[in-house]
């Protein structure tokens, strides 16, 4: 059940103190068993090899690129969505906020502000939007699935109304795009970056500690004096700046700046991902680097399917088919981990 | 008898026109362990909340180390020594031993980051346990994995930890069976013989912590009617006080503490 994420760095230095060498190579096994991210990996190889076999040009560069742009920008957003879903909570406006940082960086170059600066002042509305996130959820006692779908509704209008509902085209120069995710390495970097600097915090720093306490024991964290409340709007406030950074990265790769992109698809995606690479959304346990997975595989299914030549009508039946039962069989695996393993 | 942390005089609570304690007074020395019996409804965590903060008293007053005082909040009366642990123990299930141990006292690495750390903590809250005799598999396992005599062990040595003075233990072997309950009624007693902390323990089955009391009080119908050392009162007497309330109790129809 994604436990490994409070106490992995204990672990080798454990085992290296067993004085018996052969229950080492039973470790090994036991821990592939116990590790859920080792099982999306296996459950990602397996698909690859698969959809290699079904469409030869899977694994092109063309398609590995187009691939991995898609998996990252999910996995951006996976990330601050897994640090919402630790503390109990969830954000859905987090994909009309991907689509509202680009424009107002847009409309900051416009006015003459440079790109660099113009990119920050385009996440300063995303982080505005997670405070309010947060302080309605926490301050006014507000489930944070209502918060959040009615600032999925207003973020959306306000997008739509600065927009006017056109798609514009950002005007940046080579450099400044390849940096900011213009193509699918630089992005993936970006993913990748993202997700070693956010499981380092939740494993390594007290921040997300506390995290994994306000999620797992709200009232008993209190009682000892974490400051749930704070905690929670400053990961709201994260979870909303990587759904803009994210929007603003994809309008550099994808060339354009769509008032109706992202949504509550790319939203949905992030959470399944999430939740896929091991992510309890009743809180207290999660895994960044599982969600960076979650979201590969996913991705992996997408591109998968459409090149295996499936319509898409029938696209979506599968793929949310897909996710159930990789659902399945990760809550299976769960069980059998919970039973079998009293670690 | 060494010097006094703890009295109270004449500790009253209502909440509208029910009254939950009407005079408690009682009193402890620096690393006595007083047993707080009574019945369901007696008053008992009343009286635990007003001396952890959480309840303001309607009426009587409170002397902490001499001085006294009034209890703003739960934080105030910890930030004094006062350390409650309170039956749902205030672990987090997701996280191991010594985090659990050192959350909210952390110990880091300096800078902005606050990377926490973790072998500085896990040797500490190794000591800490050993010192008191918390027999755990690990500190590195997560708090679910143990049973609720080791999770009552870590919650009473990271009060202690915390430089409690004063360690309020709320019906510490409630739903515990004995080969468990032994292990945290072992750490009191090492407790006893250190010292310095004094602990109440709360509890409505007296046959299990009596002998490890030094004197027990005998709260019934939000009145403490019984204060004697444990060498001079038994098991046997308080059974027949017990017994008593309940004939009286089954003489007026109407139970004496209903509320």
């Amino acid at each position: 059940m994604g436990r490994e994420q409070a106490d992995s760095s204990p672990k080798p230095e454990n085992t290296a103190r067993h004085p018996e060498r052969r229950s080492l190579v039973r470790h090994v096994g036991l821990s592939l068993f116990h590790s859920r991210e080792a099982s999306i990996a296996i459950a990602g190889i397996v698909l690859v090899i698969y959809f290699q076999s079904t469409a030869p040009e899977f694994l092109s560069i063309g398609n590995i690129a187009n691939l991995s742009g898609y998996a990252a920008t999910t996995a951006i957003i996976a990330g601050g969505e897994v640090m919402v879903l630790i503390c109990g909570e969830v954000d859905l406006s987090v994909g009309q906020v991907y689509a509202l940082s680009p424009f107002v960086m847009y409309y900051a170059h416009e006015a003459g502000v440079p790109f660099v600066p113009a990119i920050v002042l385009g996440l300063i509305p995303a982080a505005i939007v997670g405070l309010i996130n947060g302080l309605i959820t926490v301050a006014l006692e507000i489930p944070s699935f209502i918060t959040t779908l009615g600032t999925l509704f207003v973020i959306n209008g306000l997008t739509l109304t600065i927009s006017g509902g056109f798609p514009v085209a950002p005007k940046a120069g080579p450099v400044v795009a390849t940096i900011f995710g213009g193509n699918a390495i630089s992005q993936s970097l970006w993913a990748i970056a993202i997700t070693l600097i956010f499981q380092f915090a939740l494993v390594k720093t007290r921040w997300g500690m506390h995290t994994i306490a306000t999620g797992g024991n709200l009232v008993g964290a209190k009682e000892v004096g974490v400051k749930t409340g704070f905690i929670k709007i400053g990961n709201f406030i994260i979870c909303s700046v990587l759904g803009g950074l994210a929007g603003t990265l994809d309008c550099f790769r994808i060339g354009s700046i769509d008032p109706l992109a992202g949504g509550t698809e790319i939203m949905f995606m992030a959470i399944a991902s999430a939740v896929i690479g091991g992510t309890l959304l009743t809180g207290g346990s999660g895994t960044i680097f599982g969600a960076l997975l979650g979201a590969v595989v996913l991705g992996i299914l997408k591109d998968g399917f459409t090149l295996s030549g499936v319509s898409a009508y029938t696209f979506d039946m599968i793929l949310g088919g897909a996710i159930l039962v990789t659902m399945l069989i990760n809550v299976h695996l769960s069980r059998l981990r919970a039973a079998g393993g009293g670690r | 008898m060494s010097e006094e942390v703890l009295r109270t005089e004449h500790l009253s609570k209502s909440f509208g026109r029910v009254t939950a304690l009407r005079d408690a007074s009682i009193h402890l020395a620096k690393g006595e362990v007083l047993g707080l019996l009574g019945d369901n409804g007696a008053g008992k965590s009343t009286l635990m909340k007003i001396l952890t903060g959480f309840h303001r008293p309607s009426g009587g007053k409170i002397y902490f180390e001499g001085k006294e005082l009034e209890l703003k909040s739960a934080s105030h009366a910890r930030s004094l020594g006062i350390e409650p642990v309170y039956q749902d123990l205030a672990l987090i299930n997701e996280l191991n031993v010594y985090r659990n141990m050192f959350l909210q006292r952390e110990i880091m690495y300096g800078g902005p980051l606050h990377i926490l750390n973790d072998g500085a903590m896990r040797e500490r809250a190794k000591e800490q346990l050993k010192q008191m005799g918390v027999r755990i598999p690990s500190v590195d396992v997560e708090i679910s994995k143990l049973s609720g005599g080791q999770r009552q062990g870590i919650a009473v040595a990271r009060s202690v930890y915390a430089n409690a003075k004063l360690l309020l233990l709320d019906e510490p072997l409630a739903a515990m069976g004995v080969k468990e309950s032994s292990m945290i009624l072992d750490v009191i007693l090492r407790l006893k013989e250190k010292g310095d902390v004094s602990v109440i323990i709360v509890a409505h089955n007296y046959a299990q912590i009596f002998d490890f009391c030094d004197r027990i009080n005998l709260l019934q119908n939000g009145q403490i009617t019984f204060d004697q050392r444990t060498e001079n009162t038994s098991v046997e007497e308080l059974t027949s006080l017990v017994v008593q309330e309940y004939r009286a109790a089954r003489e007026n129809v109407r139970p004496p503490n209903s509320k």
